[in-house]
Formats: structure tokens, sequence, C-alpha cells
């Protein structure tokens, strides 16, 4: 055994031994080479790099280019570009940054909102870029620190141009915003392309058109004196400007569209059904997006975060809604197109619904029952009875098969970043995500939009504005056209179709269209409120439960707190002959959505449809 | 600690010390080696940061921890430190565990860990942990280890190198792949074996080059193995870098006298880019007198290894020793335009770096392993 171990010590030493040996071989070997390539660089090649070292005084600094406007779709700018002075900072190049920080707010005024933003983007960035102290400063200031200038080495003043959304809070959504590059985006652009851009696109149409709106960097090679400050420039390649983008939208109707909310809170969608245009797009309440450009304070973040009322969530495309009666119409046009149901035939309502061999009780939410009701009043009178039995009938399969050609369940590809997709519940679906099976209940309260089913404002207006265009649906857009660099003219982006959807019969699609107009022109039409002489409107009232009550409790509006109350829905198209737009509003904790949905959107479709005929 | 001495027997090695030295455990070339390196490299960092005695300042006192831990680390003896050695590994993988799904809440600051007191680099840990635990592993059996053995040590290193190089820091995980790697090459990996490894290496970086990437990483590849693609990027530092270098010469500009460094072309000039300011002052003798300090110490830690007299001693000090000359090559070769960019410091001259302590520690276990030496019996 001893022997063994001896043997074996005296191998592995060995072994080590030679190890060791080619070990140093080979550091030796690669210390020679590296001797050999510093011989090459400070001996062969001193006479070329020496004339470049006293040629150093040419640097090369990188030229950013302005990003694109944005203009609606009158031409009114949504986002441009002010110039403005800054007061900057190069932790690198600064000793003592208490004392200097000290100093500089007996010169300028700097906030303790200005101190903490400085701090948060300095543990941020790197140490060798300049980070604002203060920005916007006025003329005065500008002169005060000039005149001290010498005193503050790593400090100077930066004109530049600073990004603004003059509409704030009326376009915030829409537009997002743009903000300082942060560590996590550096991983992902190409940083030579952004060399000297210190902003990118953060949110909606400033990310998503980031490549378009960004421009191409210039370079220019310029003199500097022993100082480091620029003598003359000796060569320049200017940069490419971004393009600019004219959108759809249509700033007067959106402004117009978040007045009509009032004090509540929701999201409005309006789209034009012929080219799938964007018109309006809400979500309320918003917030003012030039407070991000050059770093919020983390007191206002916070107060925007942990609002109850969620200004930052754009409700529009993210906001996850059951869509409750507003899917009656697509339901019942499936019932037709399939042949379960005829415009004709009544079915009789007593007030609730139950399925065979079972005791629990479906209620309408009119508790005396409609009485003998067809597919128009059905529609006009919003029936819950009628839809449980036809979507007992067609059952659930067939009924997402029906409705998922209007984009239900799918994001509409709305060029805007961030959109979410809502949830279209099949038996598949559930399995697949749930591993449970379907039951018959849920068949039913999917009939009347309830349950699983989630659709956001957005894909709603679009499912209607695929109803009102006789089944051709189209992507949503909200950049109608973009001019490039050089171009005297925007060049038009193309519309595009997403489906062109099967129509068994002209009269199915006629008896629906006719019993959206019995919602606001019927003597007992849930929206009956809005109905006017200029134009026929062509509507479906909703309502989503945010809170279940219990099988024999009764829904008491006033005894609820305001959050706990249902969401107000409402879509519509007019003129219903001939539809130019069609629109969507949800109003959260609304209540009903014929008195408090339904004048919103006669709000956005008078402004539309009435102002630019005058 | 007081050292086993047996009566009678004849002091069998003259390279053993005796006194103050010998009682702290510490190895005097190795000891004369460091503290000319670091003297030599404040003497550079006074002139590359522009005379600043602030810097100076901290320097000196992360140098002073750094010894401190060294000193301390050299009390320990090698069988504890082989005990130790599966703890401090997985002790290691947790917290880099902890960094990253803590990082994720913390934006920005993913390598750290915040023990409320003071802040702490995991990585630092395993760059000495990996190479223990390689070292343990192996010591276990009789060497060379079997394929079975080695697929094992393989995934011991790779856990640790995937984790950081998710943080992401590429030149740690360099370092902490290589510790582990060298462990191997040193239990008599067979030549067979590294060559097949390279063989295979090349067809697939090629699949993973035309079928992995997206264009802008195929950029960021191509830019990060020729920086001067980018020169408005990390192509203009090494441009900058080897004009210093270049423009240095036989005897340099003289100390304080160099002009890259103070129209600030070289912006990381204490830090990654100090080895092209002391280019630029010393000049070509400058650097071989650097590299002659850092050959002594290299050689005096390859000695102190082949002289160890167990398995996981001379493993874990023959590693650790080439771990040190990595930094090196790596940082002077990153500097001069041979290799591509890592952030990778030069070994006990940059300034900062937390890497310093790790440095020092493990030539803390240097000295360990040379002065815990039985006698044995001539």
């Amino acid at each position: 055994m001893y022997q063994a171990t001896l043997k074996d010590y005296l191998r592995e030493s060995r072994l080590f031994r030679a190890r060791a040996i080619t070990a140093t071989l080979i550091i030796l070997l690669l210390l020679l080479l590296l001797i050999l390539h510093l011989a090459k660089l400070q001996i062969i090649d001193h006479a070329h790099f020496t004339t470049l070292s006293r040629d150093n005084r040419v640097k090369v600094e990188p030229l950013p280019p302005t990003r694109g406007l944005i203009y609606d779709r009158n031409g009114v700018v949504l986002a441009q570009n002010l110039p403005t002075h800054s007061l900057e900072i190069t932790p690198e190049r600064v000793k003592d940054l208490d004392w200097t920080l000290q100093e500089l707010g007996k010169l300028i005024s700097i906030s303790d909102n200005d101190r903490k933003r400085f701090n948060r983007l300095k543990s941020h960035q790197r140490r060798f870029e300049s980070i604002p102290i203060r920005v916007q400063l006025s003329d005065e200031e500008v002169a005060r620190f000039a005149v001290n200038r010498h005193l503050f080495p790593g400090v100077d003043i930066q004109a530049k141009l600073l990004r603004d959304y003059p509409l704030k809070d009326v376009t915030a959504h829409i537009l997002g915003y743009v903000g300082r590059i942060n560590k996590r985006e550096l991983q992902t652009i190409d940083n030579s392309s952004y060399s000297g851009t210190t902003h990118i696109g953060k949110n909606g149409i400033e990310k998503y058109y980031e490549e378009t709106l960004h421009g191409k960097v210039g370079l220019q090679q310029v003199e500097i004196n022993a100082l480091g400050r620029v003598i003359r420039i000796l060569e320049s390649k200017p940069p490419e400007p971004g393009a600019d983008l004219h959108l759809t939208l249509d700033s007067a109707l959106q402004r117009v569209a978040i007045e009509s909310f009032g004090e509540e809170n929701g999201a409005a969608v309006a789209i034009d059904p012929q080219t799938g245009d964007i018109l309006a797009m809400v979500s309320k309440p918003g917030f003012d997006p030039n407070l991000f450009v050059e770093g919020i304070s983390s007191a206002d973040y916070n107060a925007l975060q942990n609002s109850e009322e969620k200004p930052l969530f754009n409700r529009a495309i993210r906001g996850q809604y059951p869509p409750g009666s507003t899917i009656k119409p697509f339901i019942g046009l499936g019932g037709l197109e399939s042949g379960v149901i005829t415009a004709t035939r009544k079915n009789y309502c007593p007030g609730f619904f139950q399925l065979p061999n079972h005791s629990h009780k479906y209620r309408d939410w009119k508790k005396a029952g409609h009485g003998a009701v067809d597919i128009y009043d059905a529609i006009a009178q919003s029936c819950d009875v009628y839809y449980y039995d036809l979507a007992q009938q067609m059952g659930i399969d067939n009924l997402a098969e029906y409705l998922a050609p209007f984009g239900f369940g799918e994001k509409t590809g709305v060029d805007i970043t961030g959109e979410l997709g809502g949830l279209l519940p099949s038996r598949e679906w559930k399995r697949r995500s749930k591993n449970q099976p379907w039951y018959p209940g849920e068949t039913l309260i999917t009939g009347i939009g309830q349950g699983y089913f989630l659709t956001t404002p957005l894909q709603l207006a679009s499912a209607t504005a695929t109803l009102a265009s006789g089944g051709s649906r189209l992507r949503p857009r909200i950049v109608k056209s973009i001019r490039r660099n050089g171009e005297p003219d925007p060049r038009d982006q193309p519309v595009s179709q997403q489906q062109q959807i099967a129509r068994q019969s002209e009269s199915h699609w006629d008896s629906i269209v006719e019993a959206m107009i019995q919602v606001t022109e019927g003597v007992r039409g849930t929206a009956r409120l809005i109905r006017n002489e200029h134009y026929r409107i062509a509507g479906k009232t909703g309502t989503a439960q945010v809170f279940t009550i219990k099988q024999e409790e009764k829904y008491e509006e006033e005894k609820l707190e305001k959050k706990m109350r249902d969401h107000a829905l409402f879509i519509a198209f007019a003129p219903a002959d001939a539809p130019r737009i069609a629109v969507a509003v949800i109003v959260e904790n609304g209540g009903h959505g014929g008195s408090v949905a339904a004048p919103i959107a006669k709000a956005i479709m008078d402004r539309y449809l009435l102002q630019d005929t005058r | 600690m007081a050292h086993y001495k047996p009566s009678g027997l004849p002091e069998s090695n003259p390279t053993r010390a005796e006194g103050l030295l010998a009682d702290l455990h510490l190895d005097l070339p190795l000891l004369t080696g460091l503290i000319l390196l670091c003297g030599f490299g404040l003497l550079v960092l006074y002139s590359a940061s522009g005379q600043d005695m602030a810097v100076m300042e901290r320097q000196l006192i992360r140098l002073g921890v750094a010894f401190a831990v060294m000193v301390a680390v050299a009390q320990v003896p090698p069988a504890t430190l082989r005990r130790w050695a599966p703890w401090l590994f997985t002790a290691g993988i947790l917290m880099l565990i902890a960094v990253l799904v803590a990082g994720q809440v913390g934006k920005g600051a993913q390598r750290w860990l915040n023990l409320g007191l003071f802040r702490f680099q995991p990585s630092e840990l395993v760059k000495l942990a990996v190479p223990m635990m390689i070292a343990w592993f192996l010591a276990e059996k009789s060497l060379p280890p079997r394929w079975n053995r080695l697929v094992i040590a393989g995934v011991m290193i790779l856990v640790p190198v995937l984790l950081i190089a998710r943080q992401p820091d590429l030149g740690t995980s360099l370092l902490v792949a290589s510790a582990g790697i060298f462990v191997l090459f040193l239990a008599g990996l067979s030549w067979r074996f590294i060559g097949g490894m390279i063989l295979t290496a090349i067809p697939v970086s090629w699949v993973l080059w035309e079928w992995g990437m997206r264009d802008y990483q195929r950029n960021r590849v191509l830019t990060f193995l020729n920086p001067e693609r980018d020169p408005l990027g990390t192509g203009y530092h090494i441009i900058q870098s080897k004009i210093a270098i270049g423009s240095g010469g036989i005897y340099g500009k003289g100390w304080l006298n160099g002009t890259q460094s103070y129209l600030e072309f070289l912006p990381e000039g204490t830090t990654d880019f100090i080895f092209a300011v002391l280019s630029e002052e010393f000049g070509f003798i400058g650097i071989l007198l650097l590299l002659a300090l850092y050959l002594v110490i290299v050689l005096r830690g390859l000695y102190i290894a082949a002289q160890a007299q167990d398995t996981f001693s001379r493993l874990l000090g023959g590693a650790v020793t080439m771990v040190f000359f990595v930094y090196l090559f790596v940082n002077t070769g990153m500097v001069s335009g041979i290799l591509p960019v890592v952030g990778v410091p030069l070994p006990l001259v940059s300034y900062g770096g937390t890497s310093l302590v790790t440095i020092m520690a493990g030539f803390g276990i240097l000295m360990s392993i040379h002065t815990h030496r039985k006698l044995l019996p001539t």
C-alpha cells in the first residue's frame, strides 16, 4: 500500500513537473512574441508613431443626426426638437464632485430633483460621458456660467436639441417618449451609429419607429489645442437627419375625445374603416411625456407609477377588458351565418336561462325578462337570455371560429410598441393553458362577452371597423406616410389587409347592421340617448363586470365602491349606410354603456363627421 | 502558528528562511517581486492620473488591504484550504445565482452583492474557488484523471463561467475558465484530448457564426476581433494606445511627459490602458523592466508549485500563477492591439480593480504552500 502510494506520488510529481516546464516554455514563448510585437511598435515603427503622436491633435468626433419630427394628419407638430442649453458634468474630469456641485449651486439654482436625477444617471452611464445637472438654462444662467467657466474643469454648457411634445398628455400614449440611452439598451444597439446620440425611443411610436426617426450619424475631424479644446474643423461628413412621420391621427379629434371623458378614466379608439387609419386613440388619464426626456425625478416617477389610476398604462392597446355585450353583434352574425338562428325567429326571454338538468340560473340584466325577442330586439335591447341560448346552440368551438376572423384573441399588428392580444377562449385554449376541461356554463357567459374573454379597446375598434366595411379587416395603422431625408414629399405607407371574411349571405350582415341601428334609433334601444338627425349610428352598448355578485344578490351601483363598479362599453360606426368612422369606447367603472360610453362615442363622431363637412 | 521542527534532523531545505518572514509564512523572493512591481505601478499611476494625490491615496489604501489579505491567507495551511474548497465553491455558485436574481431588481449593478456593510463581488471569490475545487476534486484520485472525472470537472468549470458571462462580464468569465482549465492541464490532461478540443472548436464556431447569430451580433464579433473596424468606438482606444506605445520609442518620453494621456486621447489611462501610459513614458526599456518583474513572479510561482508536497497544492499553486500570467498577457495584448478588447486590468498596476485583493490572496496561497511544507528526511 505504502509502496503503491509512493510510486503514485513520484509519478504524479514527475507528471506535474513535465507540465510545469511545458507551461513555462509556453509562457516564455508568448512573452517573446509580445516583446517582438512591442519592439516592432516602439523601435521599427517608432518614427511613424512619433509623427502620428505629434499630429495627434486631430480628433474624430461623431455628429449625431437630428431626430425626425412627428406630425398629425393635418400637419400639426406632435414631436419636435427644441434648442436648449444644459449644464453638463463629465464625472471623470471632475476632481471633487461635491465641491463642484456646491459651488455650481451658488451660480445657478440646482434643485434636489436635479441632484437626484444627476446621481441616478451617473450610476447608469460611463464615466467619460457628460451628464446634465441642469437642463433648459435661461440665457442669463448661460452667461453667468460662461464667465466663471474656468473655475469648473469638467463642467460645460451643451447646446443641443431637446425632444419636446407640445400636446403633452394628449398624445403621450401614442407617441411614447425618448429618454437617455441606458446600459441595457447599449447592449443591443449598434454603438457606432449611436455615438453622439444620447436619447432613444422608449415607448410608443418613438420606439416602434426608432430606426426611421433616428437617422445616420456623421463624423467630423477637428483640430484641438493642448488643452483639448477645438480650434477648427478639418473635415466633416454631415449626419443624415431622421425621417419625419405623418400620422393618421387627427389631434383636434383626439383632444375632443379626451375632453368628452370629463372626469372619467378609460380608453377610446376611432378608426377609418376604409383604410384602417387610427383617427384618435385615447387612454385616460395621460401623463406629460416631457418629464421623461431629460430623466424623470424619482418623486415624479413614483407618483405616476404608484397612482391608482395608472396614468402610464396605455389602456387603448394594453388594457384587456371583457367585451361584455358589445360582442353580441359579432356572435349574432356567427349565429346567422352558421344557420343556428334566422333573423326573424323569436325566442322567449323569461329573465333567466337554465342549462338542462342544472339548477343554476343564468340571469338577464332585466329581471322581468324581455318577452319574445328576435335578433333585432336581442341586440337593440341587449337581451342576455337570447345569447345564452344562441351560445349554447353554437358551442364554444363554433363561437371561437366565427369570432377569430374579426381579430379577437390576436394582436392587431398596429405600429405602436407594446400592444397586447386579448384572449379569445376556446376548449383547446383552456386545455393548453389551464389543463382543465371546458364547462358548458362557460360557453354561456362567453356568449355575453364575460368570463375568460378579453379584448383591448383597439381590438374592439378594429373589429367594429371590420363589421362596418363588410368583412374587410385592415391592419390598424398610426403612421400614414414617411418623409425620408432628401425627399420633398412624404411617401404614403401601404394599407394592408389582414383578412377578408367570407360572407355566406349579404342579408345576414345587413340584419346585424340594422339591429345595431335599432340600438340608437329604436324606442327601446339601449343607446337611444345619442340618436340624432344628422346621421345614423349603428352601435352596441356593453357592460363588463369587475366584480362578481352572488347568485341571489342584486347589483346595486350606489352601494358599490367606484372601483368595483362595472366598466361601460360602447362600439359604433357611422354613418350607418356608408361608414366613415368606427369607434370603441370603454369607461372604467362607468356603469352603463348607453348613458356613459355612448355620449363619448357620439362626441367623437360629431366632431369627425360634422365639423369638416361644414 | 508555530511550525513543526523536528529536533535532531538536519535542515533539509536550504531555501527555507528563518526569522520574521518565516514566522509570517512569507516567501522573500515572491514578496520582493510583488513590492517592486507595485512600486513601479504607483509611479506610473501618479503620472497617468495627472498627479492626482486623491487617486494615489485610494490606491495605497487598496494595496495595503490587499497585502494584509495576502499575509492572512498565507497563515492558512494548504490542508485547510483543501478542506474548504468544496464549501467555498458551493458558496460562490450560490452567490453568483443570488447576484443574477437580485441584480435584475437593481438594474445595472448585477455584479455586486450588497451585504449591508460592504459590497461584495462573488465572481472574485469564484476566481479562486474554481481552481481550488478542481484541484480538490482531481487530487482525490490518482493522476492523470480518467475521462469521466474530466467531464465532471468540465461541468464544474462551465457552471460558474456561464453564470458570470450572464452578468455580463466577459473578462472575468474568461479568467475563471482559464483557472479551471489550467488545473486540468497541470493534472496531465492528455495532449490528444487538447488537440481534439481545438479541432472540434473550429466547426462549432463556424456553425454558430453561420446560423446562430444575428447581423448585429456578427458585427460585434468582428469589431471585437478587429477593433479598428469601429473608429468611433473601441477602435478609437486601440488606435490611440498604439500611438502612445509606438511614440514611446526605446527610452520613452520620460516620466510625466506622455502627451497621449495628458491630451486625454486615452480615456481609460489609469485603469485598463495604463500599460500604454507606461510604454509612452518609459519606452521599450521600461516595458522590459516591467515584464521582467512579472516574469520573476511567475517563475517563482511555478517553482513553488513544483516544490509542493501534495497534488492539491501543486495544481492550485500552478493554476494561480498561470492565471496571473493570463491577466498580464490579455491586458498587454489588448492594449498593444494584438488581442481583442476584453476588460482585464494590468495586474497590480491598474488603478482600482476589485481584482487586486483576489490576486494578492492568490499569492497568499502560494506563500502558504511554500512555507507549510513538512520536512522530509533526506
